[in-house]
């Protein structure tokens, strides 16, 4: 169908980015800003009972010190993620003298200089009445509940009769598998620009989500939405931590008002622990019951979360459990407890990502106690249709996934039993898993403009944080007006743009392509309407209908393009400066017919070092389903991108809390480790590349590739420990200690 | 509360040692000092008054507006700040302005010659060495000193040489490749 779309092009934004000429939110130049920085709670609980400020105030430089005390009144938004209105808590920044977690803003102090802002915030001095904070899930079970749905999916469901099943299965397995607090840590931390102009507002934000910052800002300052401006060009890095909006917009444009001047706050690595979510801790109990030819006959799934004082988000572990493998009788609970933690927030594949690794390294000892291969007991148990929704899949090409990871990666010469391989010294282990993630659409728009001189714009207000979507845009474009790819500018992350949902449920692909390419066919349609009304012309009493525009050319249907005009020409010689298509899509009735799922595999080799219990994944294979692939270049970056995220996942991602006052003890990038270059060694990235024939009507049949990469290599890793020393791990992240 | 007066307490004594000596007992805040500094930036002389306080990189982006240079941590601990001092790799973050006169800094803006992309930079567009882009700078440049450095041939080698610039991205594997395959043609 085309030239572009399939291509490994390399990214329209490498020259901005390797010059180091492309502006994140803090890079903007702004004449007179004034620097912000934020001062945070020291106490998890309790109440603020004073805050000195006379000496900030009085240093060098110092503009403003503003606190619950002397802020402007500020309103809750909706609080709806449907109506883009979803702040990351309910509870509005400086709304009263509560503490709720360590962390939490309690002052802003705003200086001409970033030196004389930072000094100044080590002079407030904060007075607190503590209460006993309430940090640990254990302490807070008593007051666990049941939160009902999330994202509009229930969080308690049962089909058949698990216990039942369980307890006439013939082979059964239970365990409990944890997973820690982790933080999102994008290379860049947040930051907001704010600059007034009267009473509209520009704020330079990094946000995976241009049209939700500028309703939620808009509502909690208590503005009209037409009155603020939204611009986030390039994002550093999101992985959710940037979907939802943050105090700290709000902060930098309640401290421009207040000092009357374009304010900058950015947010340091120590305040990214407590100022934008992070994902909660998981505790869950999985039981599984079998035949002895391995048919699952149960699956339970039961699963307990943190979530904050001043908001609700459950990370909602087991609701792939009900889908993922064929079995007739499932249940599946979450409970929540609210614990003087900062709110957690979506993750990368936030739910899929911890709770497949429960319910893959509990399939991985179900295949142990049946002494069977995992590969095979998935495959036995594979899911023809979504046996929750009861609705077949789009499309579904898991088992062609583990065939193809399995014969790269030469699974067929593994010894099933553990601690069966070694190399010199060194513990070899194989182990492998499942990855899935849903194959989401939302409504879109988008523009398409070309321009005199033939060149073409692509403009939507969709967000590229690293996904590569400033390339995917430029190709889908290039095909439909048959314009090289040079010459296509795109243009994203300004809420001035068309609208365009968040940068998060791996969405943007199937959302915006199918608008941009509406919207070029819109353009294409008005130039020909164009090349009709023009006098003297080979058009010249020509229906526009019966006028072609493709690959560049304006031309007569049937006759040879050469015959035509260039697509500029017609411009120039209607004197119009550029034509405009427009292009707006959603998903259908299809969404009630099929289940829209991507699938994958990953197969890992570990090396474990006896001696000192030090893990190597010396090697990955991953194989995913996901629909057309866009541009293999760029998708190939996003596997390795979630592979080296659960390699983090797996081995070392873990934010401690000191249970006395809810402090965080990593806070920083050296304590909280993720994975460094040396952690990556091989990893082979393969896509099935068969497109969904359902997810759009315009037969691109891409499903997204950002967050499935990540989902399941955690548990890959534990599977391939265990294979290699016979250690079963079900507490991450497995650190030598565990193993020793 | 006890925690915030005692590092305040503990700003006084030390400011005190130091010999800036302003932050009296009556907790009159320390007045700014400043120095005159002449640096060398991407091959042009700036001559600036520093706040003694201000670190290259702030000086850098904050008062040079030469933002490409970037902050992930300002600790030292993930590289973004990557500039090179003298043609070494040096952590901007952690190192004051005013200890550079004379010195010859360059940052990813000065990379270029004559418009021309450095080998590493065509080699990062080629292999895809990047997604969102915020570690670039500091893996570019240290990639760039690496071509200069005793560094083995292995990807092993590299991957140990450069493990100091972190990429929450995960683009190492096209890192690698791409300091390869710019070590082949530099
Ligand atoms: S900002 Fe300098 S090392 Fe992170
Ligand atoms: S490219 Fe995003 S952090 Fe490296």
């Amino acid at each position: 169908m085309s030239t572009a779309v399939g291509g490994s092009i390399s990214r329209k934004d490498g020259w901005v980015k390797v010059t180091g000429r492309a502006p994140y939110a803090a890079d903007h130049p702004i004449a007179g800003v004034a620097h912000a920085v934020a001062i945070q709670s020291t106490i998890a609980n309790g109440r603020i009972t004073a805050i000195a400020t006379s000496l900030a105030e009085n240093a060098p430089g110092v503009l403003a010190v503003i606190h619950h005390g002397n802020a402007p009144k500020l309103y809750r938004p909706e609080n709806d993620f449907m109506s883009a209105t979803k702040p990351g808590e309910a509870r509005v920044v400086f709304e009263d003298d509560r503490v709720h977690y360590s962390g939490q803003y309690v002052a802003i102090i705003v200086a001409e200089t970033l030196e004389q802002a930072r000094y100044a915030a080590e002079l407030v001095k904060i007075s607190y009445a503590v209460e006993d904070p309430l940090i640990e899930t254990d302490a807070a079970l008593d007051s666990a509940y049941l939160p009902d749905e999330f994202f509009g999916e229930k969080l308690t469901t049962k089909r058949g009769d698990p216990d039942g099943a369980l307890s006439g299965a013939a082979v059964t397995h239970e365990a409990s598998y944890t997973t820690p607090i982790e933080h999102h840590n994008p290379m860049e931390p947040s930051a907001s620009i704010a600059v007034w102009n009267g009473d509209e507002l520009t704020l330079y934000e990094t946000t995976q989500w241009v049209a939700g910052a500028r309703k939620t800002v808009a509502q909690t300052l208590g503005i009209a939405e037409e009155k603020i401006h939204i611009v986030s060009p390039f994002i550093g890095g999101g992985f959710g931590c940037k979907g939802f909006v943050w105090p700290h917009s709000v902060l930098s444009a309640i401290a421009a008002k207040k000092v009357n001047r374009p304010v900058k706050l950015n947010l340091t690595r120590k305040h990214m622990f407590s100022a934008c979510g992070h994902r909660s801790e998981t505790k869950q109990h999985v039981r599984l019951g079998a035949e002895r030819n391995g048919r699952l006959v149960a699956i339970d799934h039961d699963t307990v979360v943190q979530t904050s004082t001043v908001e609700e988000f459950v990370e909602a572990c087991g609701n792939t459990s009900r889908f993922l493998y064929s079995c007739p009788n499932v249940r599946v609970r979450h409970r929540a407890v609210r614990v003087n933690v900062a709110t957690p927030t979506p993750m990368r594949a936030p739910g899929e990502n911890p709770g497949l690794f429960a319910l893959e390294s509990a399939l991985d000892e179900l295949a142990y106690k049946l002494n069977m291969d995992p590969v095979e007991l998935r495959i036995v148990n594979h899911a023809d249709v979504n046996e929750h929704t009861r609705k077949p899949w789009s499309s579904k090409y898991l088992k062609e996934c583990y065939r193809m990871a399995a014969e790269h990666f030469e699974w067929a010469r593994r010894a099933l039993q553990p601690e069966s391989m070694r190399d010199g010294n060194v513990l070899v282990g194989w182990g492998m898993a499942t990855a899935t993630y849903p194959g989401i659409r939302s409504p879109g728009a988008a523009k398409v403009r070309l321009l005199q001189d033939g060149s073409v714009d692509v403009i939507s207000a969709t967000q590229d944080m690293g996904g590569g979507t400033y390339t995917t845009m430029a190709q889908i474009a290039a095909d439909v007006m048959g314009v090289a790819i040079e010459r296509i500018r795109t243009v994203l992350g300004d809420s001035l743009l068309p609208p365009a949902p968040v940068s998060g449920g791996s969405m943007t692909t199937a959302s915006i392509l199918p608008a941009i390419r509406k919207a070029a066919q819109d353009a294409l349609s008005k130039l020909r309407q164009l090349a009709a009304t023009m006098p003297a012309s080979p058009f010249t009493n020509r229906p526009h209908d019966d006028i072609v525009a493709e690959g560049g050319r304006v031309f007569p249907k049937g006759a040879d393009p050469s015959s035509g005009l260039a697509y500029e020409d017609v411009l120039k010689r209607t004197n119009q400066s550029e034509i405009e298509g427009e292009g707006y899509t959603g998903p259908g009735p299809e969404r009630d017919k099929f289940a829209f799922q991507s699938f994958g595999a990953h197969f890992v080799e570990v090396k474990v070092d006896p001696e000192i219990a030090t893990v190597q994944v010396s090697r990955v294979v991953s194989a995913f389903d996901v629909g057309r692939i866009v541009n293999p270049k760029t998708a190939r970056s996003q596997g390795y991108s979630g592979v080296i995220m659960g390699i983090g996942m797996a081995l070392m991602e873990h934010t401690v809390y000191d249970s006395r006052d809810g402090s965080i003890v990593t806070s920083n990038l050296a304590d909280y480790a993720i994975p460094v270059n040396a952690d990556a060694h091989s990893i082979d990235i393969l896509f099935v590349d068969k497109p969904d024939p359902f997810i759009d009507s315009d037969g691109l049949g891409a499903r997204g590739v950002g967050e499935i990469t990540v989902t399941g290599v955690a548990p890959a890793i534990a599977n391939a420990v265990y294979h290699a020393t016979g250690r079963r791990i079900r507490d991450l992240p497995i650190t030598p200690d565990k193993l020793l | 509360m006890s925690t915030s007066l005692d590092r305040f307490v503990f700003r006084q004594t030390t400011a005190a040692a130091a010999g800036s000596a302003v932050v009296a007992e009556t907790g009159v805040p320390a007045a700014v000092i400043t120095h005159p500094v002449s640096l060398r930036v991407n091959g042009e002389r700036v001559r600036l008054d520093l706040d003694i306080r201000a670190t290259l990189l702030d000086v850098l982006r904050e008062q040079l507006q030469l933002f490409g240079t970037k902050k992930g941590c300002d600790h030292g601990q993930c590289g973004a700040c990557t500039v090179h001092v003298n043609g070494r790799r040096v952590l901007s973050c952690l190192t004051l302005a005013v200890m550079h006169e004379t010195d010859d800094i360059v940052t990813i803006e000065g990379l270029e010659r004559d418009g021309v992309l450095h080998p590493v930079q065509e080699a990062f567009i080629e292999h895809d060495a990047f997604q969102c882009g915020y570690c670039t700078a500091g893996q570019i440049m240290s990639a760039a000193a690496l071509l200069n450095e005793p560094c083995g041939p292995s990807d092993d080698d590299v991957r140990e040489q450069m493990s100091g610039n972190l990429c929450r991205c995960g683009a190492y594997p096209n890192i690698v490749a791409a300091i390869q395959s710019a070590r082949g043609r530099a």
